[in-house]
């Protein structure tokens, strides 16, 4: 029982990854006023970037490159719509969403010939499990050697960097001066211009820093979970990714257990494909599935405490006077 | 402390500004002497915000210059105001709500990358600039927690934190009680005995009065007078910026009350978060009187108008007026009221008053428009609606009288005489109007005062909700002082005066006034 339990928060671990650095973006592009529904987009635009690379030049970090850059470019379409034209966020981000659906399909059948999909990456193209100093000589210990060998160690790079990711936007949200105008310009753009800072310019650099962790989410699916492109990879990880944004409330550590929260039921539902459960029958996989989605409308709908967004979130910035 | 050796703290040479067909400031010269309170007087739309919008690097100037002490500056961004040792207090504050007042005050100014040492030297120079200009406040505590008053420290704070030298306050008493602008005046005073110079733009002539050393007063976009405040008087002042003569009072013989019309008992009204808005409040309106509800804006007086016109339901409580019960399990809706004779000017006219898209005999008859005269078997009769609304624009002055000019394009004055003419002419037996002349130029303030004390005089009973004063002082015959959404005193219009009310506003009457100035 316990190992089941080990091995089933251990592929939490593996599931939860992007969803963590995807929600992180998010708040970054939210808690400064952009709402971002093309998280989605962006996570499968880097997946496919990061795979071509991969399969292009052999590496797995010209990969990743490729992949952040790709994103960082969706991030500043997103703003120059939002930012600088003043445009409908919602809009361009479903726009961003069904480009990047069509767009990463038709290139690699273009350029791969392989019906959308990459080439399969292996070797350096892939980011390969680490193992933790001492995993093997610990496996054996009781209890503690399957935490440590089983849960914590065997994992890849970008798994720790997603983990390591939470405690640094906690520092740099809330520690930072860029952290303290970005909180602001999310909550009242018009306090951050009196005060003679460019509204603009922090929300375009929010953005940026959302395009970077979005890469690294879509680069961690095609090059480090998966081996290559899949159409539709993403499948829906950037809305749960949203969804964990609300339900820990803009706040880091609360993302980050919402995100593991998501990634536990997503794991159960894996677990439970097929099982038969006395007293109640074979559970759909899409039930618990659903999950994540019930439990934010519930949140949203006031059952589990209250979710306040950033105000000004999704209201363009126009310099008025009365 | 005027000397002409020493140069003024700053200097406006010719500054003009168009926004398309509109000269919002021609040819502005201002000189505002270093350690002065100079007034900025004049109507709304006559150019006060955008010159201190200019100021303060919202706006470029199309033509002239600035100079702040005798120094030619550019100022092209909020960011150079500040450098050039500009500070500005804005009429809507520009606060970060949910951010500490530490936090809101280094914001822009953090002094590093990481806000730790910049927070540290904050909270230090925060402690010297309350003791040194009586500014105190608990930098720690949450902005949207703190009362009005203290907020708008926060942004002097901001400002002096900076280090400005000249403060601009745009209508900075707008959201106070009497109390809290008396403190507020107090500050501005040991502003300026420690050398600070203050700008202080308002409407309100007694504030100039009371406070200021210089004035400049303006119309529709001109600088048209400098006067010192002590070779002045209110009825000058208002002269100058009116251009005309105007009386400050409202003529109107004693009431005559007769029958009650309408009468609440105990109405109270929850709001979704559950928070208890309106508390039993009771009160009853009789034929051929003004009851004036006075209040500082946000203390239930928007609520009790909700409730009583229908919008909103009540939560408990009962209304009979016109032979009708109405109770929270009885309720009527606003369409049902006004079958009822009761009719609704609502307090902000943007929002529930107009559909500012909409040309000006269709805004009109918004809420009359299923009443028979305007609809013919099928179509409505825009005829006749035209015809109806030619009539009214003639009859009640409104310029310009063209019925298919959109709404938003009328000024606000002209818009609330639509408004309040749609009302009144359909002869309700009760008028609620709530802040009739909020963003009215005098002369159409004294034009619908006069109408609705006309209407009173008629035999109807009106419900009057203003957060001036002088407006409620003026036209009610009675006067209801509501705080924090319960009725907190009643008395007699003739017994009123601007203390009595002052202290019942703050709900601090029957307290010693040393409870009040905080």
């Amino acid at each position: 029982m316990f190992e089941t339990l080990i091995l089933m928060l251990d592929a939490t671990m593996r599931v939860s990854t992007p969803l963590i650095f995807a929600a992180l973006a998010g708040l970054y592009s939210e808690r400064a006023g952009i709402v971002d529904i093309g998280l989605e987009g962006k996570i499968l635009g880097s997946a496919f970037a990061a795979a071509a690379g991969a399969a292009i030049f052999g590496s797995a970090w010209i990969g990743l490159c490729f992949g952040i850059m790709a994103s960082i470019s969706l991030a500043m379409i997103h703003g120059f719509a939002c930012i600088t034209h003043r445009g409908d966020h919602i809009v361009s981000g479903v726009a961003i969403n069904t480009i990047v659906a069509g767009l990463t399909v038709t290139l690699s059948m273009d350029w791969f010939g392989m019906g959308g999909q990459t080439p399969t990456l292996s070797g350096d193209a892939r980011f390969l499990s680490i193992t933790l100093p001492f995993a093997d000589a610990l496996a054996d210990v009781p209890v503690i050697g399957l935490i440590y060998s089983e849960l914590l160690s065997g994992h890849n790079i970008l798994v720790y960097l997603a983990f390591a990711m939470v405690p640094m936007t906690f520092w740099v949200v809330y520690k930072t001066r860029f952290g303290l105008r970005l909180r602001a310009v999310g909550e009242n753009p018009h306090a951050v211009d009196t005060a003679g800072i460019s509204v603009a310019f922090i929300r375009y650099r929010a953005l940026i820093v959302c395009g970077i962790l979005c890469g690294l989410a879509g680069a961690y699916l095609s090059t480090a979970h998966n081996a290559g492109f899949l159409k539709d990879m993403s499948a829906g990880k950037g809305y749960m990714a949203l969804a964990a944004l609300i339900f820990g409330k803009w706040r880091p550590v609360p993302v980050l257990f919402a995100c593991l929260l998501f990634g536990f039921l997503d794991a159960v539902a894996v677990r439970m494909q097929g099982v038969v459960l006395p007293g109640i029958g074979e559970v759909p996989v899409q039930a618990i599935e659903v999950l994540p989605y019930v439990l934010t409308v519930l949140l949203l709908a006031g059952f589990i405490g209250k979710a306040v967004g950033p105000k000004a979130i999704g209201r363009p910035y126009v310099k008025e006077r009365a | 402390m005027t000397n002409n050796t020493v140069p003024f703290a700053i200097e406006l040479r010719d500054i003009s500004k168009r926004f398309g067909a509109v000269q919002a400031n021609k040819d502005i010269c201002l000189q505002v002497p270093a350690g002065t309170i100079h007034g900025i007087i004049g109507e709304n739309g006559a150019g006060k915000s955008t010159l201190m919008s200019i100021i303060y690097g919202f706006y470029e100037a199309d033509t002239g210059f600035i100079e702040v002490d005798g120094k030619r500056v550019d100022i092209r961004s909020s960011q150079d105001a500040i450098d050039a040792g500009i500070g500005m207090v804005h009429q809507h504050f520009m606060l970060v709500e949910n951010f500490s007042v530490l936090e809101n005050v280094v914001l822009g100014a953090e002094g590093g990358a990481l806000l730790k040492g910049g927070l540290t030297a904050a909270r230090v120079e925060l402690q010297r600039l309350a003791k040194e200009y009586s500014l105190d406040i608990d930098v720690d505590a949450i902005v949207e927690e703190l009362p009005v008053g203290l907020q708008q420290r926060v942004e002097i704070l901001k400002a002096l934190y900076r280090g400005a030298r000249i403060l601009i306050l745009d209508e900075p008493t707008g959201v106070l009680t009497p109390q809290e602008a008396d403190h507020l005046f107090r500050i501005l005073k040991s502003l300026k005995e420690q050398g600070v110079t203050v700008l202080l733009i308002t409407h309100k002539l007694r504030e100039i009065m009371a406070s200021t050393d210089n004035v400049s007063v303006m119309r529709q976009g001109e600088m048209v007078a400098h006067r010192e405040t002590q070779h002045t008087n209110t009825q000058e002042l208002a002269e100058l910026m009116v251009g005309k003569k105007v009386r400050l009072t409202v003529n109107k013989d004693e009431a005559q009350p007769s029958d009650v019309f309408l009468s609440a008992k105990n109405l109270t009204q929850f709001d979704s978060q559950g928070v208890k808005r309106l508390k039993e409040v009771s009160l009853e309106l009789r034929a051929g009187e003004i009851l004036g509800i006075a209040g500082v804006s946000g203390n239930g007086q928007s609520e009790l108008l909700n409730v009583l016109s229908g919008i909103t339901p009540m939560s408990e409580g009962e209304i009979q007026f016109a032979g009708q019960t109405i109770t929270a399990k009885a309720p009527k809706d606003a369409a049902q009221m006004r079958d009822l004779k009761m009719a609704h000017v609502p307090e902000d006219r943007h929002k529930m008053g107009l559909v500012t898209g909409f040309e000006a005999y269709e805004a009109a008859v918004l809420g009359y428009h299923n009443s028979a005269s305007y609809n013919g078997k099928i179509l409505m009769d825009h005829k006749a609606m035209l015809e109806e609304c030619k009539v009214r624009m003639a009859d009640w002055d409104v310029r310009p009288p063209n019925p298919h000019l959109k709404t938003a394009n009328f000024s606000g004055g002209n818009q609330q005489k639509i408004v309040i003419a749609r009302e009144v002419e359909q002869n309700p037996d009760v008028l609620l109007i709530g802040q009739p002349t909020r963003g009215v130029d005098i002369g159409a303030i004294e034009n619908i005062h006069e109408q609705i004390v006309k209407l009173r005089d008629s035999g109807k009973a009106i419900l009057l909700v203003s957060v001036e004063l002088d407006e409620i002082m003026a036209l009610s015959d009675r006067i209801i002082v509501m705080f924090d959404g319960a009725v907190v005193g009643e008395l007699d219009a003739k017994d009123a005066d601007e203390r009595t009310l002052g202290l019942m506003m703050a709900n601090a009457y029957n307290k010693e006034e040393q409870g009040v100035s905080a």
